[in-house]
C-alpha cells in the first residue's frame, strides 16, 4: 500500500496461505499496522488517534442514546430527561456524548493547524488534504444536526437561523431551504430528518477516515522536517523510520489517555460549561431567546458570517456588480463557506516549496496570527452584532481571507528558507544523538 | 516550552470562548457558597428536604416538576425520603389514569405534576437552564471559577424584589435586582417565615430561598453525585494508565534515542 519500500507480510502456515490467497487481510492489516512512520514525528502528530477515537465514541454513545431517544417534537425534550433520569448510566452515556462532541472539535482544530504549519497539504498529500476537509465539513453538518435533537430553545432557533442562510442562496435558496426543513419552518419534519441523517453521517465519516488514512498511508507521514522520507533503500528507510506499532501506537496511546483524563474531567466536573443553558429550556417557536448563539466550535466561522453587512463596501460592491442578487446576507453565506473552501485550496495556494514552517522565517510569525485570529474570531462570533464587535469581526475575517490568498501566495516568493536536515535521521539525531548500536 | 504554553493557552481560550456563550443579560447576582458545589461536592439531605418543603408549600401552587419523577425523592443522594413518605408525598396529588378513564392518586411512579398556572415554567430544569454568571467580556472565566450559577440565579431573584409594582396592559409587574429587565411578572413568593422547617432550621427569606434553589438544583441535575464519582474515578484511572503508558514508551523509545531506560 505504502510508496515507502518495506517489509510484507509473508504467509507462513499452510492456513495462512490458504486464506490470503482468497482473502489478503492479515497482510493488508500488517501493512497498515507497521507502515514506515517517520521517526521524528512530534506530540503535534497525536491528535489523529484522539479523532478516530472520538469518531468510535461518539458512534458507541450515539448508538446507546438513540435507543432511547425519540425523535418527535412532542417528545424530543423529554425523551433527552428520560435518558438523564431513568436510563441507567443514561447521564454520563449522554454528557459524554455531548462534550464528545467538542473534544472532537477541539481535535481536529489542533489537527488542520498542525498541517497547516508543517505544510502536510503539500505535493503529494493533497488527496489526504482535501478529504480531511471534506470530514470536517461533514462533522459540522453532524455536530449541527446533533444539537438539534434534544430540541432545547437553542437548537430551534439555531436550526431556524442556519437552515436559514441557505435560504440566502439567489433562486434555489428557497426550494433548499424547503427541502432541509421539510416544510416551511423548523418542526417535526426538520427534527426527523436531522436525526436520521445526524445517525447516517458518521457512517460517511468513518469511509472517508478510511480513505484519508489510504491516501497518507500511499504517500507516507508528512513530519516536523516536511523532509521526505529516503526510498532509495530498504537501509536508508530503516534509519529514517519506525514501523508505526509498536513505536507510535504505545506513544499515541499515552497522549490520548492524558487527553481523556482531561475530558473525563470535563465531563464529570463540568459537563454544561461547553453548552448553553438556553437549550435547557424546551423549544418554543414563540418565544426568541436574547442571544442565539451557536455551539463553540463554530464561532469562527459564525463571526466571518456576521461581518459582512450590508455597510462594508466589498459588500456593497458585490451587491452593484451583481445587479443585487448578491444581497448582504448571501455575501455572509459565501464568506463563511468560502473560508472552509479557501483551507481546502491552501495546496495550490502556498507558494512555498519548503513543506515545514520551522524552516520559514516569515512564514511563522503570519501563521502564529492566523492562530491568534482563529481565536480572536471565536470570541466575536459569541458577542453581540454591535460595535466595536463588528469591525473587529471585519478584521479578523479579512485577515483569515488575506492570510491564505495574499500572504501565502506572496511568501512563497520573497521569503528566503532556511536551510532543512538533509535526512530525518539527521534531525532526528540532532535531537537526541546517536543510537546506541 | 513555548509549544506547551502554546496549546495550553489555546485550550483555556476555547473552553472559555465555549464558556461565553452561557453568558447572560442578569441583573445582581451573588455567588452563594453551596454544598454540592466543587468537584467533591454533595448535596445536602436535610437542605434539599427543606427545599422541598418550600416547594411545596409554597412553589408548586403555580409552578410544576413535569420531569421530576416523583419515586426519586426517596433517591439516595437526594432528599432520601423513607419509602412509605414517598408514598404519601405521591398521593397527595391526582393524576389522569388513561386506562381507568378517571383521575387516582400519583404512585411513586408518576412525574411530579405539571405546572398550574400556563404562564408559570416548570422548574424541573430550572438551575441548569439559567446562568447566574458571565464574562468577563464573554470570556466565560467567571463560570469557570464560580459556576454557570443557576441556584445562585434562583436565589437572587427569590431575594431580589424591591417592592415596587408597575401594571401595564392589565399585568402587574414587580421590580426584581436580579431579573433581566428588571421587572417580573411572578409576584414575589418568599417574604421569609413562609414555611415551619421540622428540624428548626432558620426560615428568614436567605435561608428559603437557598434551600429552595438547592433542591432546584437536585431537580435539575439529581445524577450529579454519581456522575462526579464516575469523573473521578475516570480521571483517577486514566491517570494511573498515563502513567503507565509513559513509562512504557519511554522504554520503548529509550533503545532507539540512544539513552539507557532508567524508569
Amino acid at each position: 500500500m505504502s510508496g515507502i519500500p518495506h517489509d510484507h507480510y509473508e504467509p507462513k502456515t499452510g492456513a495462512e496461505k490458504w486464506l490470503d490467497k482468497r482473502l489478503p487481510i492479515i497482510g493488508l492489516l500488517y501493512g497498515t499496522l507497521m507502515i514506515p512512520t517517520p521517526k521524528n514525528l512530534n506530540w503535534w502528530w497525536i491528535w489523529g488517534i484522539v479523532l478516530a477515537f472520538c469518531l468510535v465514541l461518539q458512534i458507541a454513545t450515539g448508538v446507546v442514546l438513540a435507543m432511547h431517544y425519540t425523535p418527535h417534537v412532542d417528545n424530543a425534550f423529554a425523551s433527552v430527561e428520560h435518558i438523564m433520569r431513568n436510563v441507567n448510566g443514561g447521564h454520563m452515556i449522554r454528557y459524554v456524548h455531548m462534550n464528545g462532541a467538542s473534544l472532537f472539535f477541539f481535535a481536529v482544530y489542533i489537527h488542520i493547524f498542525r498541517g497547516l504549519f508543517y505544510g502536510s497539504y503539500k505535493a503529494p498529500r493533497e488527496i489526504t488534504w482535501i478529504i480531511g476537509m471534506l470530514i470536517f465539513l461533514l462533522m459540522m453538518g453532524t455536530g449541527f444536526m446533533g444539537y438539534v435533537l434534544p430540541w432545547g430553545q437553542m437548537s430551534f432557533w439555531g436550526a431556524t437561523v442556519i437552515t436559514g442562510l441557505f435560504g440566502a442562496i439567489p433562486f434555489i435558496g428557497e426550494p433548499i431551504q424547503t427541502l432541509l426543513l421539510g416544510g416551511p419552518a423548523v418542526d417535526n419534519a426538520t427534527l426527523n430528518r436531522f436525526f436520521s441523517l445526524h445517525y447516517l453521517l458518521p457512517f460517511v465519516i468513518a469511509a472517508l477516515v478510511v480513505v484519508h488514512i489510504w491516501a497518507f498511508h500511499t504517500t507516507g507521514n508528512n513530519n516536523p522536517t516536511g523532509v521526505d522520507v529516503r526510498t532509495d533503500s530498504k537501509e536508508n528507510v530503516k534509519k529514517d523510520t519506525l514501523p508505526f506499532w509498536p513505536y507510535f501506537v504505545i506513544k499515541d496511546l499515552f497522549a490520548l489517555a492524558v487527553v481523556l483524563a482531561v475530558f473525563f474531567a470535563i465531563v464529570g466536573f463540568m459537563p454544561n460549561y461547553l453548552g448553553h443553558p438556553d437549550n435547557y429550556i424546551e423549544a418554543n417557536a414563540l418565544a426568541t431567546p436574547a442571544h442565539i448563539v451557536p455551539e463553540w466550535y463554530f464561532l469562527p466561522f459564525y463571526a466571518i458570517l456576521r461581518a459582512f453587512t450590508s455597510e462594508v463596501w466589498v459588500v456593497q460592491l458585490a451587491s452593484w456588480v451583481t445587479g443585487g442578487i448578491v444581497d448582504a446576507k448571501f455575501f455572509g453565506v459565501l464568506a463563511m463557506f468560502g473560508a472552509i473552501a479557501i483551507m481546502a485550496l491552501v495546496p495550490w495556494l502556498d507558494t512555498s516549496r519548503v513543506r515545514s514552517g520551522s524552516y520559514r522565517p516569515m512564514f511563522k510569525w503570519w501563521f502564529y496570527l492566523l492562530i491568534i485570529d482563529f481565536v480572536i474570531l471565536m470570541w466575536l462570533g459569541a458577542r453581540p452584532a454591535e460595535e466595536p464587535y463588528a469591525t473587529f469581526s471585519l478584521i479578523a475575517s479579512a485577515y483569515w481571507f488575506g492570510y491564505f490568498l495574499v500572504i501565502l501566495p506572496i511568501l512563497g516568493v520573497i521569503e528566503k528558507p532556511l536551510a532543512t536536515p538533509a535526512t530525518i535521521e539527521e534531525d532526528f539525531d540532532a535531537h537526541y544523538g546517536k543510537p546506541a548500536e | 516550552m513555548l509549544k506547551k504554553f502554546a496549546i495550553t493557552a489555546l485550550a483555556a481560550l476555547t473552553l472559555s470562548a465555549g464558556g461565553a456563550m452561557a453568558a447572560g443579560d442578569s441583573g445582581e447576582i451573588h455567588d452563594v457558597d453551596f454544598s454540592f458545589e466543587g468537584p467533591f461536592g454533595k448535596f445536602d439531605q436535610n437542605q434539599l428536604q427543606r427545599g422541598l418543603q418550600v416547594y411545596t408549600e409554597v412553589c408548586s401552587a403555580c409552578h410544576g416538576l413535569r420531569y421530576v419523577p416523583l419515586r426519586t425523592l426517596g433517591d439516595e443522594g437526594g432528599p432520601h425520603l423513607p419509602e412509605d413518605q414517598v408514598r404519601a408525598y405521591a398521593a397527595q396529588f391526582e393524576i389522569f389514569d388513561v386506562e381507568k378513564d378517571e383521575d387516582r392518586p400519583r404512585t411513586p411512579a408518576d412525574p411530579f405534576p405539571f405546572s398550574a398556572l400556563d404562564n408559570a415554567p416548570d422548574l424541573s430544569l430550572m438551575a441548569k437552564a439559567r446562568a447566574g454568571f458571565s464574562g468577563p467580556a464573554g470570556t466565560g472565566i467567571n463560570q469557570f471559577v464560580k459556576g454557570i450559577g443557576g441556584p445562585e440565579y434562583i436565589v437572587a431573584i427569590l431575594a431580589g424584589y424591591t417592592g415596587e409594582e408597575k401594571e401595564e396592559a392589565g399585568t402587574t409587574f414587580y421590580e426584581n435586582t436580579a431579573f433581566p429587565g428588571g421587572w417580573i411578572a411572578m409576584a414575589p413568593p418568599l417574604y421569609g417565615e413562609d414555611v415551619e422547617y421540622a428540624d428548626g432550621h432558620s426560615t428568614d427569606l436567605h435561608h428559603e430561598a437557598e434551600d429552595v434553589a438547592a433542591f432546584l438544583m437536585w431537580t435539575a441535575e439529581p445524577k450529579m453525585m454519581a456522575r462526579q464519582r464516575a469523573g473521578f474515578i475516570g480521571v483517577l484511572m486514566l491517570s494511573l494508565l498515563s502513567v503507565l503508558l509513559y513509562l512504557t514508551n519511554k522504554k520503548l523509545w529509550a533503545p532507539i534515542k540512544g539513552k539507557k531506560f532508567t524508569g
